[in-house]
């Protein structure tokens, strides 16, 4: 990241500011019942940064447990799972007061995890210990422990609930587990370092991101074989800079997001054709994504520049970026 | 099965280590009754290292016993968790030779030994001689050696063979990662401290070929002749000519050329001018350090701590790196046949990640990985090479060190 990258980004941010609070005004003004809540865990920072999409404003910050990370809701909104990987558990916290209420047994170094359908078990990957752990949230109780490879991090499930899927960063593979027996059923190699796991909203595929291989590879899930890598090409930025991480796609199956982490970029692409079409630039090192429940906005973790962006989805354009704490890691938003 | 692997082969590591020495033995590299067959799916590594003699009573930073030893361990530990998936499985087999440096010999038995035995993968931390004869020694012989320790440039020009690849930087590397930072800083005049050892020459050497390379000027050069007093206890009265010797130089960095770690730390804070120290003590260039944690280097560190019970050192992760060279070109080849992943390490698909934000890869030309150096000084990373600016046609990593068109390397057949 060059130091001419960063005035752009702030150039750019900046002259989009004033913008924004256009283009939110309009938003409140023609939907004005939807406001929602995004989370940001800060791994440095030992907290959750609360932001009200209505006004883009930290309106919060929450203590949580040590180096949170992987970070998601309830359900209904009311609760917030926080995984505080140095505590080895995850800290469940009351979205109405900011606090803690209980911490759930997670196993070693939760990094992230995945609500279940249900929304009765969290689907957690253990990054120290080579394993997911399966919690039931209410009973707090672990219900399987999976064996997978070295480092597990990315967790997808598939829209029906049935596949589990764990990549594990140093054995660079797909795990594909049957959420009824807990077994692995498959392994599919990726490239290197593969971060994150996202499928489809008709389970016909399976993006994977490898943070060191620099690409996307797209799993046929019913095949479990690599139909496609996505490869990324940025001028004016190293090819070794260029970091998928977090992966976003839009329910119709259009578009996907994918954060570049040190290229300080999200790619846009055609979801059908795999074509990039653009590269947005937004603060440094970004790692995680998440949409709005209605896919309007996307908010991106800057973990060097401590802040977070927020991106137009239909526009496909940056409109603000806001300061949050110490290396922004994970973030979600509420579902109301 | 990793556990109960590593427990049948503990005392089998303890005896080779003994009849290494014995020049009957390996003169009959298929008598060991002991040794099982080894199974065909079991993809043996071999380790040959000399422990460090005991430290004295106190030693605030002693050499552990298993320095490398544990990052093997590790590794293979790393390898068998996914062979789970690939059907593979990976001992190691470690040589500890004797500790009274009896020469080149032992080694070369307890390679000859090892080879014998069917093992095709080796990972040698010994200096640059004894590799060189294990080298030679094994030659034609379809075994893979990775040199952990030894950093002489001439094992990637004019002494190069075929079968070493080099997982530790060169000295070129290690230097022209420091020069390149201190371009970025704008430190130009060097004033360079020579002790007397034969790789501290070597060192000095790489770091003036580093200073040409990045127009950065050696104001001075002088050689350290006050014996080890980093060594010295605390109450050692200061030794003025040792603090004297800086006088009257115009330079904006000392850089301290001392592998064995006698006296390079005595310099900083008793320069005359104030003036910062880097090179092989102060602001270092190394393969690995406990403030990286970036690019995932926090889990290694953690992992390591847990198995080993002590921070991961340089040599620990030179020794991860080659073992895990091995499991990765196996899962990428979807095989551990030598035959197969001998030509694979140096072919530009080989690719391994390493905790460094990047794949590395080794160079074809002289079979050196190439990867980010960090440049760290005792309590805060400070930067990794190259630095931002340095580019290069093929990968900014080949700013550092030997590029093609320099090598005298000519892997002889």
């Amino acid at each position: 990241m060059s130091r001419g990258d960063r005035a752009h980004v702030s150039g750019s941010v900046l002259g989009l500011a004033l913008l924004a609070g256009t283009v939110l005004a309009g938003f409140s003004l023609a939907c004005p019942a939807q406001a929602y809540t995004v989370y940001v865990t800060n791994e440095k920072g030992n907290s959750v940064s609360v932001i009200d999409t209505e006004t883009m404003a930290v309106t919060g910050t929450w203590k949580v447990g040590r180096r949170p990370r992987g970070v998601t809701t309830s359900r209904d909104g009311k609760e917030l799972f926080v995984c505080a990987s140095d505590d080895d558990r995850i800290d469940v916290l009351d979205t109405s007061t900011g606090k803690v209420v209980r911490s759930l047994r997670s196993g070693p170094d939760p990094e992230q995890f995945i609500l279940g359908p249900q929304g009765n078990l969290l689907y957690v990957a253990n990054e120290d210990d080579s394993q997911v752990t399966v919690i039931d949230i209410e009973k707090n109780k672990v219900m399987a422990e999976v064996p997978v490879g070295v480092e597990p991090e990315g967790m997808g499930l598939s829209p029906d609930g049935k596949i589990l899927v764990n990549t594990s960063e140093t054995t660079n593979m797909a795990h594909f587990i049957d959420t009824t027996t807990f077994a692995v059923i498959d392994n599919v190699l990726v490239d290197a370092r593969p971060r994150f796991a996202e499928f489809t909203a008709d389970g016909k595929y399976l993006w994977v991101s490898a943070e060191v291989g620099g690409t996307i590879s797209v799993i046929d899930v019913a095949a479990r074989r690599v139909i496609k890598k996505i490869t990324f090409k940025i001028p004016s930025v190293n090819d070794e800079a260029i970091q998928p991480v977090g992966i976003r796609i839009t329910k119709d199956g259009s578009k996907a997001f994918v954060a570049l982490g040190p290229a300080n970029r999200i790619a846009v692409i055609d979801a059908k054709s795999y074509a990039v079409e653009k590269y947005l630039p937004v603060g440094q090192r970004v790692w995680q994504l998440a949409f709005t429940p209605d896919q309007k906005l996307l908010f991106s973790t800057n973990g060097s520049s401590n802040d977070i962006s927020v991106v137009d989805v239909a526009a496909e354009k940056v409109v603000k970026s806001i300061p949050v704490g110490l290396l922004p890691w994970g973030v979600t938003v509420s579902p109301n | 099965m990793l556990s109960s692997a590593r427990l049948l082969f503990a005392p089998l590591a303890l005896s080779l280590g003994l009849c290494g020495l014995a020049p009957a033995s390996a003169q009959e590299p298929a008598t060991p009754p002991a040794a099982p067959g080894i199974a065909p799916s079991e993809t043996h590594i071999g380790l040959i290292y000399r422990p460090e003699p005991a430290p004295s009573s106190y030693d605030a930073e002693a050499v552990p016993e298993d320095e490398g030893v544990a990052g093997a361990r590790m590794a293979v530990k790393d390898n068998n968790n996914t062979g789970r998936f690939t059907k593979q499985t990976y001992v190691l087999d470690e040589v500890a030779l004797a500790g009274d440096k009896a020469g080149d010999k032992d080694g070369v038995a307890a390679a000859r030994d090892l080879a014998g035995r069917g093992i095709r993968y080796l990972v040698v931390a010994l200096p640059a001689a004894e590799l060189l004869a294990i080298a030679d020694a094994l030659k034609g012989q379809g075994v893979t050696i990775f040199n952990i320790a030894a950093p002489d440039d001439r094992l990637r020009g004019a002494d190069c063979r075929r079968n070493v690849f080099h997982v530790l930087p060169s000295r070129a590397m290690q230097t022209d990662a420091l020069a390149q930072f201190f371009t970025l800083m704008r430190w130009r005049k060097m004033f360079l401290i020579v002790g007397p050892g034969e790789n501290d020459r070597l060192y000095a050497d790489a770091f003036k070929n580093a200073a040409r390379k990045f127009a950065l000027k050696i104001n001075a050069e002088k050689p350290w002749t006050f014996g080890p007093l980093a060594k010295a206890r605390g109450d050692t009265p200061t030794r003025s000519e040792a603090m004297v010797f800086t006088r009257g130089l115009d330079y904006d960095i000392a850089v301290v050329a001392d592998e064995a770690g006698d006296w390079g730390d005595y310099v900083p804070f008793r320069t005359v001018d104030p003036r910062p120290v880097a090179g092989t003590q102060g602001l270092i260039a190394t393969t690995w350090h406990p403030m990286l944690e970036t690019w995932g280097a926090a889990q290694a560190q953690n992992r390591f701590r847990r198995q080993a019970g002590r921070l991961m050192r340089p040599l620990d992760y030179q020794a991860w790196a080659a073992v895990r060279s091995v499991g990765e070109a196996a899962t990428q080849k979807k095989t551990a046949d030598p035959a197969v992943l001998a030509p694979y390490f140096a072919d530009p698909g080989f690719s391994l990640p390493a905790y460094k934000g990047v794949s590395l890869s080794y160079r074809p030309w002289d079979h050196q990985l190439r990867q980010p150096i960090i440049v760290v000084q005792p309590k805060a990373m400070v930067s990794v090479a190259p630095e931002q600016g340095f580019t290069h046609q093929r990968t900014p990593l080949d700013t550092l060190g030997i590029d093609l068109p320099e090598t005298t390397c000519k892997f002889p057949d």
